[in-house]
C-alpha cells in the first residue's frame, strides 16, 4: 500500500482564490460585455452600460414590494446585515480595511436599521389646516436611486444604507471592488431582497452618465464623485428628468452623525386631505 | 325577490350597492385568523376524507385527450387503488368536448361529470354560442355545467345583463346542476365579490364558484370568506342553500383543510357536504391521498406510491 | 360536524423551576423574611412555583442597585444601549415559543394569543425602543434630552411580558434603570426575562426585578431614591398612586382602567364590525383595559346586528389555553372571577337581558362563559363599571351626536371604535371622542411604533411611539 499521506501533508496548499462579479437582482453575474479589469491582483468584473441598464431594470422591479414592506420588517433585514458584516468582520480586515472602521460599518447599519420605523414619524406629521379637514403629511421612497459611492467601506455603507432603510432601492457604482463585492456577499446573505441593492464594479466616467441620464432612474446621489467636472456634467444628466440629486459641496466625514439629510433627500412628502364631519 | 330585482337595472343596482361593504382588511385577518386553527390526528382523517369526496378533479387543457379523460376518470372512481377504503371524488370537471368520453367511463359510478361552458374562460361570446354550449354539454352526458360571468359586463355596470344571461343558461341546463363562476381575480374588490355573489344567487345559480383557474389570482380564503357569507345571508333571506366552489391554487391538504376549517366557522354544518361544497383542483387530490396515507401508516409518504392525472 | 381533536401545544418547551428569589443587582437571591407565594395556573389551579415576597429591605436593595448602574448606564453612548436593546429583542424572538408557553400557563390566556400577538410585540417593543437609544436628539424633546435616574414599575397580570416591554423598553432605552414589579398572579415570566437580560449580558442593577403583592408595588413607589413611576393597572390604585407622588416630584405616568365605547353605524361593514365586536370584548378574557366593554349600535341595525353577534359568538372555544384552537382562555384568578360574577349578576338584576351562548366549561380553573347583555341603559352599572371579563353590554343610539355623547359619558377615557364605511364620518366622531386612542373599522390594534394612552380617568401619559420616550426623559 503507497504511503503518500505524508507526501500531501507536508505539500503548501494552495488557495482557492474569489471570482469578484457584479452583484445585480440578488445573483452575481460577470460582465454582459466579457470585461475585466485588475484591482489589487484580481481580476474584477468591469461593468458595462448594459449591466447598469440590468441594474436599474432590477431596482426597479424590486422596488414596490420593498417599499410595500412594513417598516418593521425592514428594521429586521438592516439589521440582519450587521449581524451579517459583524460576523465577516476578518473578511474585510483581511481586505485592508481597519478594524475601528468595520466597527463603524456595523454600527452605522444598526444605526439606519432603527430608522426604518421613526424616520416617518420625525419627518412627517398632522398639518393643523384651518377647515374641517384631516391633514396628514408622510414620507415616502422616491424610487430607485443610482448611486456614485465612495471607496471605502463605511463611505459605501452610508450611502446604501439610508437609501434603502426609506424604501428605495439602488444601483451603486463602487470604486473598491473587493470591498464591494465582500459587501455584496454580505447582502445576499442577510434576507435583503434581490434587487433591492445592485452593485457594479467599473469606472465611474464610463457607466455613471448612463445612469445619470437613464429616464426610470429617480435620484442620483454623487457622493463618491471627486472629480468636479465629472460630477457637474452628472448632474446636467440628471437634470433632464429632474432627478433628485445629492451633491455633497464637501467630502463627508462619514464617521460623523449622519444626520436625516441622507435620507430625506430620498425621500417625497405626501399629504393627504380627507374632510370631517357627520 | 328574484323577480322584483330583476324587473330593471335601477332596482338590481340599488340592491346590489346596498350590500354592506366588505373591509379588507378585517376579511383579510379574519381568513389569516381561521388559518391558524391546528387540525389533528382523529380530525384531520375526517377532514382529509371529506375534502376528498368534495374535490371537482379537473382538466381543462387545449392539450386533453380521451386519453388523459379517461384515465381522470379512473382516478376519481378510486383515487387509491391500494386503499379501498378510500372515497370517490364527487366530480370529474372537462371542456364540452370531452363529456361523451367522461360520459363513458364514469358510467354507474356515482360520480358527477361538470362541463365548464358558456365560452369558459373568457366569457367573451354571443350569448346564443353560450347557450348552445351548455345544452351540447348536458345533452352529451354532463349533470353539472361550470358557467362564466361576463366580468366586462358586469364591470361596466350592466348587472341585468349579466343575470339575463345566468337565467337563460340556468334554462338551458334543465335538471343539470349551474355552477356560476364569477372570476373574482378580475372583480377586483371584495365588494364586488359580494355583489357578484349575490347576482347569480338571485338569477338561480345552484352554486357560485371563485375561478377559472386561467387568471393570475384564483381562489383564496378571504374571497371564499366572503362568499361563504354570502351564502349564509342568502339563505337567511330567501331559504335556499347555495353551494360554494373555490377552485383554482389549492394545491395542498393544509389549504384544503383551512377551507373547512372556514366553512365550519362561517356557515357550519350544513356546508360540509358534496352536495354544497366543492374544490375544483387537480394535484390536490395526490396530496390529500399522501397524507391520508401518512395517518394511517405513521411514516410520511412519497410521490411515486400514488398515481398520476 | 366537524369537531377540531385536542391540538395542545407542547409544555416541555419551558423548564419552570420550584422556587424563583428576586431578580438583584444582576443575580438572584431569595428575600431577606424568606416569604414566599405561590403562583398557580388558573386554567387548572396547580401550582406552578413558589416566588420570593419582596419586603421594604429587599426593595431598598432593588433601587439602591438601581442607582449604583445609573450612572454608567446612562453615560454609556446612545449606540451601545440600543446594541444591548436589540440583543434582547433578538433574545426573546429566539425563545419566543418557550416565554409564550410559560405566558398561557401562568395568566390563562390562549397560546394562539400569546404566540401570535403578545411575544410578536414584546419583541417588536424592544427593537423599536433600540431604535431610538441613539437618536434621541432627534425626538422632538430637545437637543439634550436626559434620562430621569431609577424608575419604579408596577405591571399588572393581563398582558404581563408585553406590560414589562412597553415599561422596560423606553425606560432602558433613554438611559434609566428599572425597578420593575409584575403581578403576584402573574410573576413569572418577568423572571424569565431577568434570565433574558443575563443572556444579554446587560449589566447587572440595569434591571431589577421584585415580586410581591401590593405592598411591596406600594412600598416600591413611595421609595424615595426613586425618580420616576409608572403604573398600569386600576384606576383606584392609580389613584392611590398619585397620591403618594404628589408634593415628592416624582414624575409619574399612569395607565388604569377604560369602558370603551365600541360605536357601530348602520353603513358598517357588518362582517367585520362583528369580528370587531368580538375581538374587542373577548380577546384575551375581556382582561384588556381598553376593551371595547360598551357596543353602541346605531338603532336600525340593531337587531342583525345582535343576531349575528350572537351567531359568531356560538362559534367561540372557551378552554384549554394550550389547545391551539382555543378563543377564550381562563380567568386570571379566582378574585376576578368573582368581580366578574357580581357584576354580571347586578346587570341581570338591574334588568339587562343576560345572554351567552351553549358553552362548556372545564371542572377546575377559573372560567367564564362570553355574555352579552342587552337592553342596558347608561343608567347600569354594567354600562358604568369595568368589568375585566368577557361580559358586553348594549346601548343603542340614533345619530352621530348621541352616540358621541353616550361614549363620552364616562370617567373613562381610554379608547373607542367606530365602525363606518364614511371615512368623513369616521373622522368627525374621533375628533369629538374623549379617548386617547380611536380605532376605526378595526379595534385591539397595538405597535410599538404608536402612543397608547388615556384621557380622564384613564390615566396620563403615553406608551409607544415616539411620545413614549416623553415620560423617562428630563
Amino acid at each position: 500500500m503507497p504511503k503518500t499521506s505524508k507526501v500531501v501533508e507536508t505539500a503548501t496548499r494552495l488557495t482557492v482564490r474569489k471570482t469578484y462579479k457584479l452583484y445585480i437582482g440578488g445573483k452575481f453575474p460577470r460582465s454582459e460585455s466579457g470585461r475585466t479589469f485588475v484591482a489589487d491582483g484580481d481580476n474584477v468584473a468591469l461593468a458595462s452600460r448594459k449591466d447598469a441598464r440590468d441594474a436599474v431594470l432590477a431596482a426597479r422591479a424590486a422596488q414596490p414590494k420593498w417599499a410595500g414592506a412594513t417598516a418593521y420588517n425592514r428594521g429586521q433585514v438592516l439589521y440582519r446585515v450587521a449581524e451579517m458584516l459583524e460576523a465577516r468582520r476578518a473578511e474585510f480586515t483581511a481586505l485592508g480595511v481597519p478594524a475601528d472602521e468595520v466597527d463603524a460599518a456595523v454600527d452605522r447599519w444598526v444605526w439606519y436599521a432603527g430608522w426604518s420605523d421613526k424616520i416617518a414619524q420625525v419627518a412627517g406629521g398632522a398639518n393643523p389646516v384651518a377647515g374641517p379637514f384631516f391633514n396628514i403629511s408622510a414620507p415616502e421612497p422616491t424610487g430607485v436611486v443610482a448611486v456614485v459611492a465612495p471607496a471605502s467601506l463605511l463611505g459605501l455603507v452610508s450611502v446604501i444604507a439610508p437609501a434603502i432603510v426609506t424604501g428605495n432601492t439602488t444601483v451603486v457604482l463602487t470604486a473598491g471592488p473587493q470591498v464591494a463585492i465582500t459587501l455584496a456577499e454580505v447582502l445576499a446573505t442577510s434576507d435583503v431582497p434581490g434587487g433591492v441593492v445592485n452593485l457594479l464594479t467599473g469606472r465611474y466616467a464610463e457607466t455613471a452618465p448612463w445612469l445619470a441620464s437613464h429616464d426610470d432612474v429617480n435620484a442620483l446621489d454623487l457622493t463618491g464623485v471627486d472629480h468636479p467636472d465629472l460630477a457637474a456634467e452628472l448632474e446636467r444628466a440628471a437634470a433632464g428628468t429632474l432627478k433628485r440629486v445629492i451633491r455633497p459641496r464637501t467630502s463627508p466625514d462619514f464617521t460623523a452623525d449622519p444626520g436625516l439629510r441622507p435620507m430625506t433627500a430620498l425621500l417625497e412628502t405626501k399629504t393627504v386631505w380627507h374632510p370631517k364631519g357627520y | 325577490m328574484t323577480v322584483t330585482v330583476s324587473a330593471g337595472l335601477s332596482d338590481l343596482r340599488s340592491f346590489l350597492h346596498g350590500l354592506p361593504g366588505v373591509d379588507k382588511v378585517g376579511v383579510e385577518a379574519r381568513a389569516a385568523a381561521l388559518a391558524t386553527r391546528s387540525i389533528k390526528t382523529s380530525a384531520k382523517a375526517h377532514a382529509i376524507d371529506l375534502a376528498i369526496r368534495m374535490v371537482d378533479l379537473t382538466t381543462l387543457e387545449g392539450a386533453d385527450t380521451p386519453g388523459k379523460v379517461r384515465a381522470l376518470c379512473a382516478k376519481a372512481r378510486r383515487p387509491d387503488p391500494a386503499d379501498s377504503s378510500c372515497p370517490p371524488v364527487a366530480a370529474i370537471c372537462v371542456y364540452p368536448a370531452m363529456v361523451p368520453v367522461a360520459a363513458a367511463a364514469l358510467a354507474g359510478s356515482g360520480v358527477h361529470l361538470a362541463s365548464v361552458a358558456t365560452a369558459f374562460p373568457s366569457g367573451q361570446a354571443p350569448l346564443e354560442v353560450k347557450l348552445a354550449d351548455t345544452r351540447d354539454a348536458v345533452a352529451a352526458g354532463a349533470d353539472e355545467i361550470d358557467m362564466v360571468i361576463s366580468r366586462g359586463a358586469f364591470l361596466a355596470g350592466e348587472y341585468s345583463r349579466v343575470f339575463d344571461e345566468i337565467v337563460a343558461v340556468k334554462e338551458a341546463c334543465g335538471g343539470a346542476h349551474l355552477k356560476v363562476i364569477l372570476e373574482t381575480g378580475e372583480l377586483g374588490t371584495y365588494d364586488n365579490v359580494r355583489r357578484a355573489s349575490w347576482l347569480a344567487m338571485l338569477a338561480g345559480a345552484d352554486f357560485i364558484k371563485t375561478s377559472t383557474g386561467k387568471v393570475a389570482v384564483n381562489a383564496t380564503l378571504p374571497i371564499t370568506l366572503v362568499m361563504l357569507e354570502a351564502v349564509r345571508d342568502f339563505r337567511e333571506r330567501h331559504g335556499r342553500v347555495i353551494g360554494v366552489k373555490p377552485a383554482g391554487g389549492i394545491k395542498t391538504t393544509k389549504d384544503a383543510v383551512k377551507y373547512l376549517v372556514l366553512i365550519n366557522e362561517t356557515v357550519g354544518d350544513d356546508w360540509l357536504t358534496p352536495d354544497r361544497f366543492r374544490f375544483g383542483a387537480s394535484s390536490l387530490l395526490n396530496d390529500l391521498l399522501m397524507q391520508r396515507t401518512k395517518l394511517t401508516t405513521g411514516h410520511y409518504a412519497g410521490p411515486d406510491y400514488f398515481t398520476l392525472d | 360536524m366537524f369537531e377540531y381533536a385536542p391540538a395542545p401545544e407542547s409544555r416541555s418547551v419551558v423548564d419552570i423551576a420550584s422556587s424563583y428569589g428576586l431578580f438583584i443587582d444582576g443575580s438572584f437571591d431569595g428575600g431577606k423574611d424568606g416569604d414566599v407565594f405561590k403562583t398557580i395556573n388558573p386554567a387548572t389551579e396547580e401550582v406552578l412555583a413558589e416566588v420570593a415576597t419582596a419586603g421594604p429591605e429587599d426593595v431598598d436593595r432593588a433601587v439602591a442597585a438601581a442607582r449604583r448602574a445609573f450612572g454608567s448606564w446612562s453615560a454609556l453612548p446612545g449606540a451601545e444601549r440600543a446594541k444591548y436593546l436589540f440583543r434582547i429583542a433578538r433574545i426573546i424572538q429566539e425563545r419566543s415559543r418557550e416565554l409564550a408557553v410559560l405566558e398561557s400557563l401562568d395568566n390563562g390566556k390562549p397560546i394562539r394569543d400569546s404566540r401570535d400577538v403578545d411575544l410578536p410585540l414584546v419583541a417588536a417593543h424592544f427593537f423599536y425602543y433600540a431604535g431610538w437609544a441613539d437618536k434621541l436628539a432627534y425626538a422632538g424633546f430637545g437637543p439634550d434630552p436626559r434620562p430621569l435616574g431609577v424608575a419604579a414599575q408596577v405591571i399588572p397580570w393581563n398582558f404581563p411580558l408585553l406590560m414589562l416591554a412597553w415599561k422596560v423598553a423606553p425606560a432602558l432605552a433613554t438611559g434609566n434603570t428599572v425597578v420593575l414589579k409584575p403581578a403576584e398572579t402573574t410573576p413569572l415570566s418577568a423572571l424569565f426575562f431577568a434570565d433574558v437580560c443575563r443572556q444579554a449580558e446587560l449589566p447587572p442593577g440595569v434591571v431589577n426585578i421584585v415580586t410581591g403583592a401590593g405592598d411591596t408595588g406600594a412600598y416600591l413607589v413611595a421609595h424615595p431614591d426613586v425618580d420616576k413611576v409608572a403604573f398600569t393597572g386600576s384606576t383606584e390604585v392609580g389613584r392611590e398612586i398619585a397620591r403618594t407622588v404628589s408634593g415628592t416630584g416624582k414624575r409619574l405616568t399612569l395607565e388604569l382602567g377604560g369602558k370603551a365605547a365600541n360605536i357601530v353605524f348602520d353603513d358598517a361593514p357588518i362582517d367585520q364590525a362583528v369580528e370587531g365586536i368580538v375581538n374587542g370584548i373577548f380577546f384575551n378574557q375581556g382582561h384588556v383595559c381598553c376593551a371595547g366593554s360598551r357596543l353602541l349600535v346605531q338603532e336600525s341595525l340593531f337587531e342583525p346586528l345582535i343576531d349575528s353577534l350572537k351567531r359568531r359568538m356560538a362559534t367561540l372555544r372557551v378552554g384549554d389555553p394550550l389547545d391551539k384552537n382555543t378563543d377564550i382562555g381562563a380567568i386570571n384568578s379566582a378574585a376576578q372571577l368573582a368581580r366578574i360574577r357580581e357584576l354580571s349578576e347586578i346587570g341581570a338584576s338591574e334588568g339587562a337581558e343576560r345572554w351567552s351562548p351553549e358553552c362548556p366549561l372545564p371542572d377546575r380553573g377559573f372560567w367564564f362563559a362570553p355574555t352579552i347583555f342587552t337592553g342596558v341603559t347608561q343608567a347600569h352599572r354594567i354600562a358604568r363599571e369595568e368589568i375585566f371579563g368577557p361580559v358586553l353590554s348594549v346601548l343603542t343610539f340614533r345619530t352621530p351626536d348621541e352616540a358621541v355623547a353616550k361614549a363620552n359619558n364616562t370617567p373613562y377615557g381610554l379608547s373607542a371604535g367606530v365602525w363606518t364605511e364614511k371615512g368623513s364620518r369616521i373622522l368627525a366622531v374621533a375628533d369629538r371622542l374623549r379617548a386617547g386612542v380611536v380605532w376605526a373599522n378595526t379595534f385591539n390594534k397595538f405597535d410599538p411604533a404608536s402612543p397608547f394612552g388615556g384621557y380622564k380617568e384613564s390615566g396620563y401619559g403615553r406608551e409607544g411611539g415616539r411620545h413614549g420616550l416623553e415620560a423617562y426623559l428630563a
